[in-house]
């Protein structure tokens, strides 16, 4: 275990020494507070518009910073060829894994718990209430949404090229899940033959993603779902984590790491 | 080849962009004009902006419903806005309301489980809260000038819900200065005359006017645009039995009755108006 905690301390070290975070986080911040400062009707009570932009914006934001981050470790270790003296300290190729996934998910982490800190700062300055929980639960899902993206990525990132090509597709396929995944079944009963079968089975294989999403609860002040069904939903995350990094690691064991 | 220096060169491809400039300074200030994208939003995204005004009115009415709303793959997402009924007065019926339950019954188990963390629950913006869906009113404004309903549903709400008349006075009469010819916004700032500034004299110059407007549509148009004459005509109809003009009233009722669905449930308001009328006479 020390181990894994070692090799992820160094993927911590990385994002907070590289700009990636903190550009995010001031673009973030300026949009806000620019979309916060225009004035609707001379009503300075309106807010949901600016949570709504602020939390796409912290959306948006940290998978940039999870499938970034993640889709460059094992590459850029194989490229600097610091792979080879870190498998002889001894580490075995699953703590490389385990450490590397660990590293992002808690930096990613620590980036969430900024932004949310930040997004709870503006909403309470106009609404002058502190909906913690509700808060918590939406970072908490969002946090563990962001477990499987990253052992997603990391995945991709043994059997892809290049950290450019797992990027895009990440982003191309956490993007399609978020936005169709939940619609998956309804766009399969219009279509013909065999594309109905093909997406229903599509529907039932994917991560379900969208259902991680609890913006809409923090910006409409709905009573946020209860914690049971959020933590069965913690479960369904852990599964689809443990898959993926256990495919990456059966992955990354037989990989060449000289070619 | 002759050689040409570099210097030289550049000399050259700056006074030829110079004279472009010059020519063409007069004409791009032209275009703008043409198009009248006054506004940095327009400038930006061209004609594209009336898709995106269009998205930004069902961005209001989608926080009208506090999220709960139909996505494009759901059965009933073409359905009409609920914030233009509720700018016309319509209440929901509860049978109306269960028919808006667009989710339905959960297909599978992913559909059950899924909408724990989805809103599932029918309310409509109140108590003042209504001033959030103002700021998508005012981007679909700006963004698309012509488009009359976003004029007419935010006057309603700032009028009707906030109790802000002369925001939707100002609001009314910026659609109206870019839509001259809409029979909708006259009649709507013939409502906020009527009910919040209670100057009959001005509603019903500007209701008469809305009716000038309507008939000198198309017919096409004019089938299209039923429902504004009719309201128009029966909100005429009523300020005349105010002010104890009876025949007038009459005469707006049956014009009303000529366009209306449902001819019939006038006639109870016309015998009402002629019991008045025989009651008046010695």
């Amino acid at each position: 275990m020390n181990k894994i905690i070692a090799v992820a301390g160094v993927v911590i070290k990385e994002l907070y020494r590289r700009k990636d975070f903190y550009v995010l986080f001031v673009l973030t911040a300026l949009l806000t507070v620019g979309a916060g400062a225009v004035n609707f009707f001379h009503d300075d009570k309106i807010i949901r518009y600016v949570k709504d932009v602020c939390l796409l914006l912290i959306w948006i934001c940290s998978l940039v910073i999870a499938i970034v981050t993640t889709a460059r470790q094992i590459p850029a270790e194989r490229e600097a060829r610091t792979i080879f003296p870190l498998l002889a300290k001894p580490v075995s190729r699953g703590q490389v894994i385990a450490g590397k996934f660990l590293g992002c998910w808690l930096a990613t982490g620590i980036a969430l718990l900024v932004f949310y800190f930040f997004f709870a700062v503006i909403a309470s300055s106009r609404e002058h209430t502190w909906p913690v929980l509700t808060y918590l639960e939406a970072a908490w899902m969002q946090w563990f949404l962001l477990a499987i993206v990253i052992a997603l990525v990391l995945l991709g990132s043994i059997y892809f090229a290049a950290p450019s090509s797992t990027s895009t597709i990440s982003f191309i396929v956490v993007g399609g899940i978020l936005l169709l995944g939940g619609h998956l079944n309804n766009i399969a009963l219009g279509q013909p033959e065999p594309m109905q079968t093909v997406l229903t089975v599509i529907y039932y294989c994917i991560p379900h993603l969208e259902w991680f999403y609890l913006s809409d609860f923090v910006v409409y002040n709905m009573t946020a779902p209860p914690w049971v069904k959020v933590l069965e939903a913690t479960v369904y995350a852990v599964i689809w984590t443990g898959l993926f990094l256990m495919l990456a690691w059966l992955g990354f064991r037989r990989k060449n790491l000289t070619t | 080849m002759i050689k040409v220096s570099p210097p030289l060169m550049l000399a050259a491809l700056l006074a030829l962009a110079f004279t472009l400039a010059i020519d063409l300074a007069p004409q791009a200030g032209g275009w703008s004009q043409g198009k009248k994208s006054g506004n940095f939003l327009g400038l930006m995204v061209g004609d594209g902006r009336k898709l995106l005004a269009s998205q930004f009115f069902t961005m209001a009415d989608v926080y009208f419903h506090s999220g709960y709303y139909p996505s494009v793959f759901d059965s009933n997402s073409g359905e009409q806005k609920e914030i233009i009924s509720a700018s016309h007065g319509r209440k929901e019926t509860e049978e109306e309301e269960k028919g808006e339950d667009f989710l339905g019954k959960p297909k599978n188990w992913i559909d059950a489980f899924g909408r724990n963390f989805k809103i599932t629950l029918h309310t409509h913006l109140e108590q003042g809260n209504e001033r959030e869906i103002l700021p998508w009113l005012r981007l679909a404004a700006d963004l698309d000038p012509q488009k009359v309903d976003t004029y007419t549903v935010g006057a309603f709400f700032l009028r009707d819900h906030l109790n802000r008349p002369d925001q939707a006075e100002a609001f009314l009469r910026e659609g109206l200065r870019n839509n001259p010819d809409s029979s909708e916004i006259l009649f709507e700032l013939g409502r906020l005359y009527h009910d919040s500034s209670h100057d009959v004299n001005r509603a019903r110059n500007v209701w008469e006017l809305g009716i000038k407007k309507f008939l000198q549509l198309k017919p096409d148009e004019q089938k299209e645009n039923r429902l504004v004459y009719e309201e128009t005509a029966i909100n005429l109809a009523h300020l005349e039995d105010e002010e104890g003009n009876y025949a007038r009233a009459i005469d707006w009722f049956r014009a009303g009755q000529k366009v209306s669905l449902d001819p019939g449930s006038l006639n109870v308001q016309i015998e009402k108006v002629q019991k008045k009328i025989s009651a008046k006479q010695p």
